[in-house]
């Protein structure tokens, strides 16, 4: 099912109900489909174009700008090896090399069982811990061959299980309890706001 | 003198990023206070604080607030989290280990400003950044830090956690706004220079960075002049530095701002401890991938904004990166131009064409097909994209991304061409070569 | 005194050392431009938003603070600014964008349909380098893909302008090209499987500056430099003005003129396409006339066989012979230029005596609405801060370029649209207020509008939703766009709506009509009752008796009644002047029957329409393309039409055939060239004063007739009873599409395809109160009468109402109507299966 499910639809409404226009939408939007999916479906972009109001073609130009948006498969697994110049210093290259010896496949591809794929990645703040990587967005710190032969085993044998499936960016969502709401600010709505309107701002 | 931690003091505490940790330690003490002072009030400490933008620029926060233009309504904040400047890395973990703190400045910030909602873009690669914000945002809502009728008062406001998906050019603030308003991230044109007249929905909009609003509850709490007495003159309170590449510790460092040296925090044993190995410096890059490249003779310049952009560089986003004595200059030179190459938002020809064919004949020259005459073609590219190749670099473009593939190749030949030429003579065919590649489908 | 308001502010700026005098704020590429020097540009467009994107329009700029580089078209001038488009520094950084340009672009300008009208090349030409420094592979994408039927884009040629991509967002609402990927990556392409389904596909072809955007109908067919070009005018009820471009007499190509007054040079794919129909194989090229066997007359034959001209204008003259001027009528002529439908004018009303003459089909606003309003032209209309109501249809459908210029108004000019149209529309979302009262309601809905007295509710309106609109009249400048938005709708309550409308203050209209030249057709008197020039037949016989031998006793009637009559055996000889009542007539089988029982059905056509099947002489007449003369559009605006090409075989201009009859029935019309129909026509029309011949003139807006107040406008003395849809019924909308079964779309190879099968639209409410399939066939009655048609969802319609769109293959809904009502209502039986 590429569409979004039921209790999807119920999260992207929620999170189109915090913007005041619903293109802001789009990418947590888009972040939800991949999390559904593992990757970012045609089917998907038009259920979404629907729910934002706005083009399939308006989707898909937002969507192929950010990196994170898979429109192909990609492992279960998904190793971004940092190349940014920090730890290129440190041997970015050599952690490269080494996955695609230790994995099989080359950069961009998927392994047979479907669990991993890897490829480099610009620099992903985690400069001091050089070199590293992410899988799934979690963070490996200093990386070297051993430790990623290990990472690759435990993922395999499913013992890493804080690492969540490809697709699931956050465990935790932002939920604004209904009476606790300030509501979107309108744009549209061109009085003062309220707070201000004692103290005479300016 | 000993100054206190600003912005990095809960980092070491286990629970500094729950509510109870962060009201344990102070926390959402400056938005009691803020609260009890008039919106303006609460403007005129951060003015009197001189607090520097921290996201690059440098540019005066108070002064930036300043541009809003009146009664014009809504006004928007937005929070630029995006952090991916290569070498950066602080705002992650101000994100990751101090969310309340952000979230604090945010709310204080929206106070002061009459600012109705808040939307805090945090990089969508930090997927435990913001995991952390969303569980601080879910407790502050229910406590009332955050939402309807803050502290029991008439002032309501909304956080909103919005996740980027991947693009370094959102961290450009008129980037950062298309994206969430759901476009493609590419800077807008310019005037009008600062969204504070024209943002997010066309409405005025203050972008700033995260270390910059982390700073604000301790002004608010503590005073601008307290702040303003810590630092230079120029550039006050404390700022966070990264160093990492070549150095024997790398890390994440709070400092007095403008008066601690590059030398201490690269040598320095409690920073980040000297040169690896017992190497020797070859060169540093003072504030990110985009700045132009420091040497030992550059070590003893203060981390104050207004010497480094004299000096010819800029301190930019906070990142030193070390690079010794056995570093290949070529392939850091290169590894940097494809940093921009790829992040390139491809609006300005210059960017999207020059900064790819700079790429490609770096890609040559380390892969054996450099020609002599390619080492004058990288400049003339260069000037293409960056008359005079002066610093601050003269743009051919809407925003500076282009421009900043110059500096490490200016940077790198002037001092280092001799390795370009090693790399060229030992071509294995002096004539250059059609590479293969880039078909798309 | 003059007027503050109308002193153009100037400042003095040196441009290449030379002070100049420019419009202050004006953008610096197009100051430079209007002084003479030329900035090169690619991604700027002065019709659309400024970009900034290619950066080749920079040049050195000191403002006072130091000279700096910036792009020309981000720029507007002031007071002292210093330009140098030609400084060492400035030619560099142009000489390096242009470098940036051609790494990646295919050198594949020989094959490429856009070289010798290139930009790119052009600029490669003139400034380029001699050779490339680019060693590397260059960018590769599958060689041109179908972006639509009639667009091909080819990615390794685009230079990522955003031209095409700003033009669908910006200009025509129809965002369906994108950028897709990022950086040197970026391409622009549809959605998979989503075509750039836009009724302007064709403007962006037009300003693509390289060839990767081509018109399936114009590749590889001619090089630049062979064609041969005119500037006309397309005769659609906008005029947009156009530039036909042939070769070998053959035309190949229409481009969009940009014209400030009305189409600022875009076109609709239906009019920019519409070529290929003039060219057709099924063009008449030789008359016809009813034969039983080769060639041969014989009144009552079969079919149609070839005839001479000789021989078929004998029938037609035979036939009017002694004939009682009462019995020969004429229908039509609203397509034809204003010569030709003067010719045919003063053939009826000099010549024949008849006043049977009616352009209308039954399908326009009665001529006193459409010439007694106080008219505005479009500029006017889309004045800053404007309030424009629209009683039309969707002027997307119908009105491409009207449809461009308000979206334009509204999003950029903060014109405010109260739009009350029977469905949402292309402009629903750009309007300030979007309202859709019930057919046959409009006039009450206007009158509460109008008044502020507010009903709880009105015509499917809400008092709330009435009250917001009302605010938005009370802006000293109202003006109303109206149009017969629905042949399911009696024109009795829009004369009612414009009755209201009336009240307001300076309020002006701009009434829309629906075939090309019918304000030229009710200028030039084809109309009952109606001479040249507003002279109505009962007070300007006199302005025409010295030239008009045989001026028309009484009256004539209008449209249905001479359908009737002619039903009724009453007329000899029926003119249809380029007219297919069978296929327009609101009454199909009343026209049917008229042209069966005329005595003899003289068609001037181009093709062979249903109408024209039925005649018995047919007289091949010649295309806009084809002929000399002059457009009259919606404003008042007068614009040359130029004969491009040759007429095929024998066909001649609809002047030379009327002025043929007249000459064999032993009048002489004085009419040898449209410039003596011009010259005639206007030293008798006190509306057209001392307008010089058209054809001559070289102004883009043409001359516009201002003139109004001779034909009164006839209000309403009482407005129409409100007349609610009961809860079995809905009341009938019936729609236009842009492509329909039409006879220059189907005969257009670009066009024929665009058009669909007919479909009874209904919103998604009233859909699951029918509980029924989306494509179920269902019956559909009124009265009596009943069609069978599949039924669409369409939310575009309000609940209560159902939209079907007229011409189309299947379900005719003319069959639906019912003489006498002012709307109609249907009933939809799901059970029952066709």
């Amino acid at each position: 099912m590429s569409r979004l499910n039921e209790e999807n639809l119920r999260i992207a409404r929620q999170i189109i109900s915090a913007y005041p226009k619903k293109k802001s939408a789009l990418i947590p939007l888009l972040h939800l489909a991949q999390e559904q999916n593992g990757l970012v479906t045609n089917e998907a972009m038009t259920h979404i174009a629907e729910l934002v109001d706005v083009t399939p073609a308006e989707v898909l130009g937002t969507c192929s700008f950010y990196e994170m948006f898979k429109r192909h498969p990609v492992g279960e697994y998904q190793i971004n090896i940092c190349h940014g110049i920090s730890c290129h210093l440190l041997g970015a290259e050599d952690v490269l090399e080494h996955a695609e010896s230790s994995l099989g496949v080359k950069e961009g591809e998927i392994t047979q069982d479907g669990k991993f794929s890897f490829e480099g990645v610009e620099c992903i703040a985690a400069c001091t811990e050089a070199p590293c990587l992410q899988v799934n967005y979690r963070y490996i710190n200093k990386v070297n061959a051993d430790e990623f032969d290990q990472l690759i085993d435990d993922l395999r044998n499913e013992t890493k299980t804080e690492i969540p499936k490809h697709g699931t960016l956050a465990n935790t969502r932002q939920k604004i309890p209904a009476n606790k709401a300030a509501g979107p600010a309108q744009v549209e709505e061109s009085s003062r706001p309220i707070w201000l309107k004692r103290n005479k701002e300016e | 003198m000993t100054i206190p931690l600003i912005t990095t003091s809960r980092w070491g505490i286990e629970d500094g990023h729950t509510l109870e940790g962060y009201l344990r330690t102070g926390g959402y003490q400056g938005l009691h206070r803020a609260l009890e002072m008039s919106p303006e009030e609460v403007h005129e400490e951060v003015k009197q604080a001189s607090l520097l933008g921290r996201g690059g620029a440098g540019f005066p926060a108070g002064i930036k607030w300043g541009f809003l233009p009146p009664d014009v309504w809504p006004r928007y904040l937005v929070v630029n989290g995006d952090e991916s400047e290569p070498g950066t890395y602080k705002d992650r973990l101000l994100i990751e280990r101090d969310p309340h703190q952000l979230i604090e400045g945010c709310v204080i910030t929206c106070y002061a400003l009459g600012l109705s909602q808040c939307f805090l873009y945090v990089r969508g690669e930090m997927a435990h950044g913001q995991e952390r914000v969303a569980q601080a945002l879910n407790e502050a809502y229910i406590k009332g830090y955050v939402g309807k009728n803050i502290l029991g008062t008439e002032f309501s406001v909304d956080v909103i956690l919005h996740w980027g998906a991947g693009a370094y050019i959102v961290g450009e603030e008129t980037a950062l706004i298309e994206s969430l308003e759901g476009n493609r991230g590419m800077p807008r044109l310019k005037p009008p220079y600062f969204p504070a007249s024209i943002g997010l929905y066309g409405k005025p909009t203050i972008v700033n960075n995260v270390e910059t609003l982390s700073n604000i509850p301790w002004i608010v709490e503590h005073g601008g002049e307290a702040f303003a007495k810590i630092g230079a003159e120029q550039s006050t309170g404390t700022r966070i530095f990264a160093v990492s590449g070549h150095v024997k510790t790398p890390g994440v460092f709070e400092v007095e701002f403008g008066t601690t040296t590059f030398r201490d925090l690269i040598m320095g044993e409690q920073y980040a401890g000297g040169i690896r190995d017992g190497n020797s410096l070859k060169a540093f890059i003072p504030g990110g991938a985009s700045a132009p490249w420091f040497y030992e003779e550059h070590l003893d310049i203060p981390l104050e904004k207004s010497v480094v952009d004299n000096a010819g560089s800029m301190l930019g986003s906070g990142a030193i990166v070390v690079m010794d004595d056995t570093t290949d200059i070529v392939k850091a030179c290169h590894n940097v131009v494809r940093f921009f190459s790829r992040e390139s938002c491809g609006k300005c020809t210059p960017c999207r064409e020059g900064t790819n064919w700079l790429e490609k004949i770096l890609d040559r020259i380390l892969n054996g097909y450099g020609r002599l005459e390619d080492i004058d073609l990288l400049l003339d590219v260069c000037d293409n994209i960056s008359p005079g190749i002066s610093w601050p670099p003269k743009q051919t473009t809407i925003c500076p991304l282009g421009p900043s593939a110059v500096s490490p190749i200016a940077s790198a030949l002037e001092r280092y061409r001799s390795e370009f030429e090693a790399y060229i003579s030992l071509s294995v065919d002096a004539t250059p070569v059609v590479l293969t590649g880039g078909a798309h489908e | 005194m003059s007027n503050p308001s109308e002193e153009i502010d100037e400042v003095s700026v040196i441009i290449d050392g030379q002070e100049v005098h420019v419009k202050a704020g004006e953008i610096l590429i197009d100051a430079c431009e209007s002084a003479g020097v030329d900035i090169p540009r690619f991604c700027y467009h002065k019709r659309m938003s400024q970009v900034g994107m290619c950066r080749m329009c920079i040049v050195e700029v000191d403002t006072g603070r130091g000279s700096s580089l910036q792009p020309s078209c981000m720029m507007n001038v002031s007071e002292g600014m210093v330009v140098d488009t030609q400084s060492e520094l400035t030619k560099k950084v142009q000489d390096g964008v242009l470098e940036f340009l051609l790494l990646n672009h295919p050198l594949d300008c020989p094959v490429c349909d856009k070289g010798g009208e290139c930009p790119l090349q052009d600029q490669t030409m003139a400034y380029g380098p001699g050779e490339t420094r680019f060693v590397e592979e260059k960018r590769h994408f599958e060689k041109p893909i179908p972006i639509n039927e009639n667009v091909f884009l080819d990615r390794e040629r685009c230079i990522l302008c955003d031209r095409c991509t700003r033009f669908a967002d910006e200009v025509v609402g129809d965002p369906l090209i994108q950028f897709i990927d990022r950086g040197n990556s970026t391409q622009v392409n549809t959605f998979p499987e989503d075509p750039f389904a836009s009724y302007f596909s064709g403007n962006i072809v037009q300003i693509c500056p390289v060839g990767a955007l081509t018109a399936k109908s114009y590749r590889f067919k001619a090089r630049p430099w062979d064609l041969e070009e005119i500037e006309s005018t397309y005769p659609n009820p906008l005029g947009d003005r156009i530039v036909v471009q042939s070769s070998r007499d053959q035309v190949l190509r229409l481009q969009g003129l940009d014209s400030e007054a009305v189409n600022w040079g875009w076109l609709s794919d239906k009019d920019r396409f519409s070529f290929e129909a003039f060219q057709s194989e099924y063009r008449l090229d030789s008359p016809l006339v009813r034969g039983g066997g080769l060639n041969k007359a014989e009144k009552g034959g079969a079919g149609l066989v070839a005839s001479s001209w000789a021989g078929a204008l004998s029938i037609v003259t035979d036939s009017l012979k002694d004939v009682n001027p009462d019995r020969v009528a004429f229908l039509g002529g609203a397509r034809l230029t204003n010569e030709s439908q003067y010719a045919w004018t003063k053939l009826a009303k000099g010549v024949l005596g008849t006043d049977h003459v009616s352009a209308d089909l039954g399908d326009e606003l009665p001529a006193h609405v459409l010439l007694g309003l106080p008219r505005a032209t479009i500029s006017e209309l889309c004045q800053p801060n404007n309030t424009i109501v629209l009683l039309t249809s969707d002027l997307k459908e119908e009105y491409g370029t009207l449809f461009i210029r308000l979206r334009h108004a509204a999003k950029a000019q903060g014109v405010n649209i109260v739009e009350l149209s029977p469905t949402r529309t292309g402009l629903s979302n750009v309007a300030a207020v979007s309202l859709h009262p019930l057919p046959g309601e409009i006039g009450n809905v206007a009158e509460a509008l109008v008044t502020g007295d507010i009903p709880r509710e009105v015509g499917g309106i809400t008092g709330e939703e009435i009250a917001n609109a009302h605010e938005y009249l009370q802006n000293s400048n109202v003006f109303v766009v109206v149009n017969r938005s629905s042949i399911g709708q009696s024109t009795t309550p829009i004369i009612d709506a414009i009755t209201s409308f009336q009240k307001l203050d300076n309020c002006r209209f701009l009434p829309l009509v629906r075939r090309g030249n019918t304000m030229g057709a009710l200028d030039m008197g084809m109309s009952p009752g109606l001479l040249p020039g507003r002279n109505t037949l009962s007070s300007g016989s006199a302005v025409f008796s010295d030239i008009w031998p045989n001026l028309p006793a009484k009256e004539g009637a209008d449209t249905k009644q001479i359908l009737q009559n002619a039903a009724d055996g009453k007329i000899d000889t029926l003119f249809l002047i380029g007219a297919d009542p069978i296929s327009d007539f609101p009454d199909r089988s009343l026209a049917k029957s008229a042209i069966q029982n005329a005595g003899t059905v003289v068609s001037v056509d181009l093709f062979v329409t249903p109408s024209v099947y039925e005649s018995d002489v047919v007289l091949p007449a010649a295309s806009f393309l084809e002929v000399n003369g002059s457009h009259t559009n919606v404003e008042g605006r007068i614009t040359p039409i130029r004969q491009k090409v040759t007429a095929p075989g024998t066909s001649r201009p609809d002047w030379m055939i009327a002025s043929e009859i007249a000459y064999l029935l032993g009048h002489n019309l004085n009419i040898d060239t449209p410039e003596d129909v011009w010259n005639e026509m206007t030293s008798r029309s006190a509306v057209h004063g001392n307008l010089g011949y058209p054809h001559f003139d070289n102004d883009q807006n043409g001359h516009l007739i201002t003139a109004t107040g001779r034909i009164p406008f006839l209000p309403s003395q009482e407005r129409l009873e409100s007349r609610p849809v009961d809860s079995y019924a809905m009341r009938l909308i019936i729609g236009k599409r842009m492509f329909d079964h039409g006879t220059i779309t189907q005969m257009s190879a670009s066009l024929r395809s665009l058009a669909e099968a007919s479909q009874l639209r209904i919103n998604q409410y009233d859909f699951e109160r029918l509980g029924i399939d989306e494509g179920t066939k269902v019956q559909v009655t009124s009265g009596d009468r009943d069609i069978s048609v599949t039924v669409k969802i369409d939310d575009r319609v309000p609940r209560s109402c159902a939209l079907i769109y007229a011409n189309l293959d299947g379900a005719d809904p003319r069959e639906l109507l019912n003489e006498g009502s002012h709307s109609i209502d249907i009933r939809i039986d799901p059970t029952v299966r066709a």
